[in-house]
């Protein structure tokens, strides 16, 4: 069947800011569909509140809007754009829920607008819960046993039927948001009101509990006529009872014979043709008993998923590509498979090959909450590894997280387990419970002679996966004789080894050599990988899609050979806080910039829900972890002629030294220049040099001094330890006897470690510089000023472009300083400079001689690709030839970040020097007001027009607070404040309520909160200081009511200034390919 | 309980060597080496009758995970020749294991080789075509010298063009099918399954349609068949090639348009040779469980499990006679054939599946609601 031609114009919809259970998979399947769109001719409006993704640069649809994802808004598009389809299976939940609620208010029928992919009816049996029963009763199969509940009381019913342990799951959130399990009636009281609390519709559903069976998922694929395939099937490692994301994960299956697949997979195909999903891809999770093999449906999500970008990664079948392509009116036999070329998409990969899924985790940023890992995702981003077998590929797989494993790390005795009894007993207890490092203890369980029955009664992971896990520790000792004796090692022996996936510092760990004496070693002996493709057949076929994997084999496959110069780009790892999507950007914008000056580009990464890992993104994809040996490895098989280390983040920057030591040619700034920025000391000569002030600071490598030096500064100090990213470990400290209990708590003070102490700017502006500089001339990219005072960490700040505040003579004096630094470095490329202001007195925080997080911002904001430009200027070009438009800067670009604290439910929300936020959206007006409302307004709160605003703030907010409540007051607010600061304001002649404190007696303000009484909360306190009590209970009631408030003055002086904005003219959109030149 | 490794070689005709390590019978075997890409479903491969001479080589690495279990077995015993694997386990992890694949191999005494680069190999027979290869024991490790050796006993190993497997693997005697047949309340009459070499599926897949499946010999006359009056006759798949099996062309000729005949694999080849069609052989054959075929007249595409060396010409078929139905969008070549006249329905993959999908189980409805009853 041809592809329709009764529509012309297709809007897509994106996820969003990066959230937990939402990432940047979507950003990969959303370019993917906006792509093949466009190959198809379909004018593509696309619409996403996220201006990090890759998908919103104006080259990928023909009309881009950064807008908020409410229905509001889409409204207003749909009505200005009018397309005849929107396409709502690419964007996660969130566009799925969106999609629904334009068909629910009668906006899609009001325009004509149709939903493709999934119709309104597939989406409602899928996602609604007793819908899809019953689906499973009509086709006879097997799921838990299940009730729902609008109440607390319901859910007690339903309880009492299914029996504990059950498992608590709000309808219609994303990635699980709120579900748990319940052992006993108490913990199911409690557990059940979270669950109604949670769910946008207040209700949940209560279910039989398989936890420690066999869980599977089924990634498949359906065209129009009915034709559908499984594109991969996943087994998990940790059993049921843990979120998939969250699980480790193995591709292909690993334990079910044909006959028990097959089973899976005539199920997944009755459920998805029942279901009616039409066209595209959808996962179908099974659980299996692994006692009698009996099989259960879990869940179905009838779009692209988290899952299917690791399948499409997995096997090399590009779904969210073939999805859009199904959904206007192709079928799975008119498409070609990219990577044969010779055959078509009806078919099911195989592969050749295992890959090993891990998820990464930040409950260091949330130390208060719960580590135990549950059906609510908590993960904030993931590897994956591809080796032939599935020892080298969990081994690769380990490396690649970058959590100082380099495989399975012995656990010593010296670390504490928060139990009774003895080391040995103390694992037994450990590993029953799933937690991110589970694995670590499970290799440490059998090195204490724990049997393989055992662990498999304590943990119900497969023993098929345990044994192999076992038959690794039992390696080690077979090293270990080794130790001291490197050079006696056979050639047999190091092959041995390696194919088995251990890395060069867990053998230096074993023989006790360094990693450079091992690399020697084995390099001496010839023993070194090939590498292999990823070609979806088997090798049945002759591949030409050249993404390749190493692995300890004699033979690799051909390569592409090519007269080109090479340059390979290190990606960033794994998404973290203070990691992620941004600089995916940046990579794909410098792999764009290699095309276009006709350099052979190579990507390297090992983040399988990115979109620089998409084959076709780059002219080779190498998915490997991003250390130093591997690293080695693909460079000594490319010989390229440079390596670029600056648009990945810190992961990549932390190797340069190693690499550029190694001989390998880095380009752009160098290595050295690097090490300048990166090294306090010599930053600080610079500083010295250049004449540039830097807060007073020091560093104190013995304990004993600490105190001393602190009060030669003077308090506040800003603590933390050195070569951090996303401000780990960083905390304001105000006092002495604040700094003696930090330093109680936190890490050992050493020459390797020094604590870094710097004089705290109290009420200081911060601004964000980015430039680009070639040697000779400077670009600036932006100059962002934070909304927040400093002392926020600046990926948490919600920030301006162009700036609000600063006098055009700072703004002048910025870019001077920016322009010294830069020629001093030899900047070749990007470079990021966080300044403070202090009363006009401009402060250098820090360089970074790197892409940094604002890039993908600015360059929405600017509507100038402002890293591929780098990218270029690396390669040799002048800004000056390279003809870069200046483009009007008519409206005001706000920056405002997302915070993952409803998946924490023991955290404060409260912002500080550690940056706790996922991801970001952005907003755009005519005015600061208009941009900032509109910011908020995306990144999940409403903005209130009237109402109630409660104020409750620090004695030194108190002044500052004056002007917010008049304005508030003025705009026809009622205001309602704690004793304090509603004295304050009355003393004033300001007309407000005083309301109790949560330990002053009832009603508090949490019961005002409770009956929506509140619509706005103002709430400020010590940066950075977590507090348990009143000002926690308000503070969490306020998030878990999706109330707009703000936590520092400065924030709310903006929010109201938007909300004056927002009640004088209602906003409007814009769209980024209208901009005037 | 563990198995005994030793050290083997795998030798191929084009002067490949390979060495690894060795599992199974510790024996040496020497077939046609051929590639199967199944992620799963080992078992059902090895016990396929259809393999009898050949050494598979599975491009999934890890092989042996779960086990052997009785009842995935597809015929008495394996009669391939050797298995060539990247990575064994001879600790299976499975509720319905019984035992490990190595026993399983050992007890029909053939080897296997894991430790091998499998993509390779694959890779070589792809390139070069399937060809003779042996997998043997080695005791040292001077690579001359086992090539020397692998290039003298692979003199031994017969060419599978012209080679008459039929007759060797076919059963000797009839006998009838009757897993589950107390459960069959109204059973609709026989039908009759030349054994070419035959899996247990295609007799599964009629007998649970309530038929009484009679099992004969390859060689057993037409009139005698046609004698017992069955509701049909099914050609069912074997190992070899179908130029060498003249004696049972002639009996299916003598069957044609006097009953209904469903042809599988080998079957169906026989059967268009029966029609005065051709067979070649593929460069590499098709052996998996993931090859797309479309059905003609539908438009319907199953992902079809496969393995054959051989295959119809589709333009030497007589086309007033039949009509080609069923095609692989891989590589066009003819999947399958239908003939109202002559109440015939041949298909060259396994729509009994095992392994592999179960998309194209309802031809067997098909054949039986269209030309049986």
């Amino acid at each position: 069947m041809p592809k329709r031609s009764d529509i012309q114009k297709v809007l897509v919809i994106g996820s969003g800011p990066i959230i937990i259970g939402q990432a940047c998979e979507f950003d990969y399947s959303g370019t993917q569909a906006c792509k093949a769109l466009k190959e198809e001719g379909y004018e593509v409006v696309l619409v996403n509140s996220n201006p990090a993704t890759i998908m919103t640069d104006p080259i990928f649809s023909d009309r881009t809007y950064i807008e908020p994802l409410t229905v509001p808004y889409l409204e207003d598009l749909i009505a200005r754009e009018r397309p005849q389809a929107i396409l709502p299976t690419v964007g996660g939940q969130t566009a799925l829920n969106l999609a629904m609620a334009l068909h629910r208010e009668g906006i899609l029928s009001k325009y004509g607008v149709e939903l493709i992919g999934a119709n309104e009816i597939a989406i409602e049996k899928a996602e609604n819960r007793e819908l899809f029963k019953q689906v499973l009763i009509q086709l006879n199969i097997d799921f838990p046993k299940s009730g729902e509940a609008k109440t607390s009381d319901e859910a007690l019913a339903v309880a009492a039927e299914i029996g504990f342990p059950c498992v608590i799951r709000p309808s219609f959130t994303l990635g699980g948001t709120g579900a748990s399990i319940a052992y006993n009636i108490e913990e199911f009281k409690v557990e059940s009101i979270r669950g109604l609390e949670a769910s946008p519709v207040s209700q949940i559903l209560i279910e039989e509990s398989v936890l420690g069976w066999k869980e599977f998922e089924l990634e498949l694929i359906r065209d129009r006529k009915d034709n559908v395939a499984v594109v991969c099937s996943i087994e998990n490692l940790d059993p049921m009872g843990v979120h998939t994301g969250d699980s480790i994960t193995v591709a292909p299956a690993q334990t079910l014979s044909d006959h028990e697949y097959q089973d899976l997979r005539n199920k997944a195909f009755a459920i998805i043709r029942e279901v009616g999903v039409e066209t595209g891809g959808c996962n179908i999770q099974f659980a299996v008993n692994p006692k009698n093999g009996r099989v259960v449906a879990i869940e179905m999500n009838p779009r692209v998923s988290r899952s299917s970008a690791l399948a499409s990664k997995a096997t090399g079948f590009p779904i969210a590509r073939i999805a859009t392509k199904l959904a206007v009116g192709y079928t799975l036999d008119e498409i070609p498979n990219d990577i044969t070329q010779k055959t078509p998409s009806c078919f099911e990969p195989t592969i050749d090959y295992v890959v090993t899924k891990i998820p990464r985790f930040a409950f260091e940023k949330f130390p208060r909450s719960d580590s135990r890992l549950s059906p609510a995702m908590k993960s904030v981003g993931e590897v994956m590894a591809i080796g032939r077998t599935f020892k080298e590929s969990l081994q690769k797989a380990m490396r690649s997280l970058e959590v100082k494993w380099w495989g399975f790390n012995p656990l010593s005795e010296r670390r504490k387990i928060k139990t009774e009894g003895s080391w040995v007993e103390g694992i037994r207890n450990y590993i029953k419970t799933p937690k991110p490092d589970r694995i670590l203890w499970i290799a440490q369980a059998f090195r204490e002679g724990i049997t393989e029955e055992e662990v498999y009664e304590l943990t119900a992971v497969d023993p098929w996966f345990l044994r192999q896990i076992h038959e690794l520790t039992q390696k080690e000792s077979e090293i270990s004789k080794y130790r001291g004796k490197v050079s006696h090692i056979s050639r047999e022996q190091w092959w041995d080894w390696k194919r088995l996936g251990f890395s060069d510092p867990a053998l230096a760990h074993f023989l006790k050599a360094t990693e450079e004496q091992v690399r020697q070693a084995r390099l001496a002996l010839n023993v070194k990988p090939e590498f292999k493709c990823v070609d979806t057949c088997g090798a049945e076929f002759e591949a030409s899609t050249p993404y390749f994997y190493s692995s300890y084999e004699l033979f690799g496959d051909s390569f592409p050979e090519s007269k080109k110069d090479r340059v390979i780009i290190l990606g960033g790892g794994p998404n973290r806080i203070g990691q992620g999507i941004e600089f995916d950007y940046c990579c794909v914008q410098a792999l764009f910039a290699l095309r276009e000056e006709g350099v052979e580009s190579i990507m390297v990464n090992c983040n399988p829900e990115t979109v620089s890992t998409d084959y076709d993104m780059s002219d080779k994809l190498y998915f490997e972890p991003l250390t130093l040996e591997d690293i080695l490895h693909i460079c000594e098989k490319e010989k390229p002629s440079g390596v670029v280390v600056h648009f990945g983040g810190q992961t990549p920057l932390n190797l340069s030294r190693s690499l550029a030591q190694l001989g390998i040619p880095i380009m752009g700034t160098s290595a050295e220049a690097i090490q300048v920025a990166e090294d306090r000391d010599l930053f600080r000569e610079l500083c010295t040099r250049l004449k540039l002030k830097q807060p007073e600071s020091v560093a104190v490598t013995d304990p004993e001094n600490v105190l001393e030096a602190a009060e030669k500064i003077g308090f506040p100090l800003l603590v933390r330890p050195s070569f951090v990213l996303g401000g780990r470990g960083m905390e304001i400290i105000y006092n002495s006897r604040e700094l003696q209990k930090w330093l109680r708590k936190k890490h050992e003070i050493s020459e390797d470690s020094p604590l870094l102490m710097d004089r705290f700017l109290k009420n200081a502006v911060e601004v964000d510089v980015d430039a680009i500089s070639d040697g000779e001339d400077l670009l600036i990219v932006g100059m962002m000023e934070q909304i927040h005072e400093a002392g926020v960490h600046s990926g948490d700040s919600a920030c301006s472009l162009p700036p609000f505040t600063l006098s055009s003579k700072v703004q002048q004096e910025l870019k001077k300083q920016t322009e010294l630094i830069a020629r001093e470095l030899k900047v070749k490329g990007l470079i990021n400079i966080q300044f403070a202001i202090e009363n006009d007195e401009v402060y250098i925080i820090e360089v970074n001689p790197r892409a940094s997080r604002t890039v993908p911002f600015a360059s929405k904001a600017r509507g100038i690709p402002f890293a591929k430009i780098a990218m270029k200027v690396m390669l040799g070009r002048k800004l000056r030839d390279l003809k870069i438009e200046e483009k009007k800067m008519d409206l005001v670009y706000v920056k405002e970040s997302v915070f993952p604290f409803k998946r924490f439910p023991e955290t404060d929300i409260v912002l500080g020097p550690e940056m706790r936020s996922t991801g970001e959206v952005m907003g755009v007006g005519k005015t600061f007001g208009e941009a900032f409302g509109k910011a908020t307004l995306a990144s999940g709160y409403p903005l209130p027009l009237q109402g109630t605003a409660f104020l409750s703030v620090k004695d030194s907010d108190k002044e500052a607070c004056f002007p917010i409540a008049r304005d508030l007051v003025q705009l026809g607010f009622e205001l309602v404040a704690t004793r304090g600061t509603a004295k304050y304001l009355k003393d004033r002649a300001i007309p407000v309520r005083s309301v109790n404190k949560v330990n002053e007696g009832r009603p508090h303000i949490v019961d005002h909160i409770k009956n929506g009484e509140i619509n706005l909360v103002v709430n400020t306190s010590a940066l950075g200081v977590h507090e348990v009590g009143a000002a926690y209970e308000l503070r969490r009631n306020t998030l878990m009511r999706n109330l707009c408030y703000f936590t520092t003055i400065s924030a709310a002086r903006a929010g109201v200034q938007a909300i004056g904005e927002h009640k004088r003219v209602s906003p409007s959109t814009h769209c980024l390919q209208e901009r005037e030149l | 309980m563990s198995e005994q490794a030793w050290k083997a070689a795998l030798y191929l005709e084009n002067d490949h060597l390979f060495l690894g390590r060795g599992f199974g019978a510790q024996a040496m075997q020497g077939g046609e080496a051929v590639f199967n890409t199944g992620m799963m479903g080992y078992q059902e491969v090895f016990s396929d009758p259809s393999y009898s001479h050949q050494i598979v080589v599975m491009t999934y690495p890890q092989i042996g995970n779960y086990g052997i279990q009785a009842a995935d077995s597809e015929s008495p015993t394996p009669l391939l020749k050797g298995v060539v694997a990247r990575e064994y386990f001879s600790r299976p992890s499975s509720w319905r294991s019984e035992m490990s694949l190595g026993r399983y191999l050992d007890a029909a005494g053939v080897p296997g080789i894991s430790e091998v680069d499998t993509r390779r190999i694959t890779q070589v027979l792809r390139d070069e075509g399937a060809q003779r290869g042996i997998i043997f024991p080695i005791d040292s490790e001077d690579e001359t010298k086992i090539r020397l050796r692998g290039r003298e006993l692979l003199k031994q190993v017969p060419v599978m063009e012209g080679l008459d497997l039929v007759s060797q693997v076919s059963c000797k005697k009839s006998w009838e099918f009757d897993e589950a047949l107390n459960q069959k309340r109204n059973v609709q009459g026989t039908i009759v399954v030349y054994d070419y070499g035959v899996k247990w599926n295609i007799l599964r897949s009629l007998s649970s349609r309530n038929f009484r499946v009679r099992v004969v010999p390859y060689n057993t006359p037409a009139q005698d068949i046609l004698a017992e009056r069955p509701l049909a006759v099914c050609l069912s798949n074997g190992p070899g090639d179908p130029a060498q099996v003249p004696h049972a062309v002639q009996e299916i000729q003598n069957l044609l348009g006097k009953v209904p005949v469903l042809a599988i694999c080998m079957g169906h080849q026989l059967l268009a040779r029966a029609l005065g069609g051709e067979t070649f052989k593929l460069k590499y054959g098709h052996h998996g469980v993931n090859h797309p075929v479309k059905e003609l007249s539908s438009g319907r595409i199953m992902i079809t499990s496969q393995n054959h060396g051989f295959a119809v010409k589709t333009d030497s078929l007589p086309a007033r006679e039949v009509s080609v139905n069923l095609v692989n969008l891989n590589d066009q070549t003819c999947e399958g054939f239908l003939s109202e006249n002559m109440r015939t329905m041949s298909i060259q993959f396994h729509p009994e599946a095992k392994p592999g999908p179960s998309d194209a189980d309802f031809l067997f409805d098909q054949f039986i609601k269209g030309f049986v009853l």
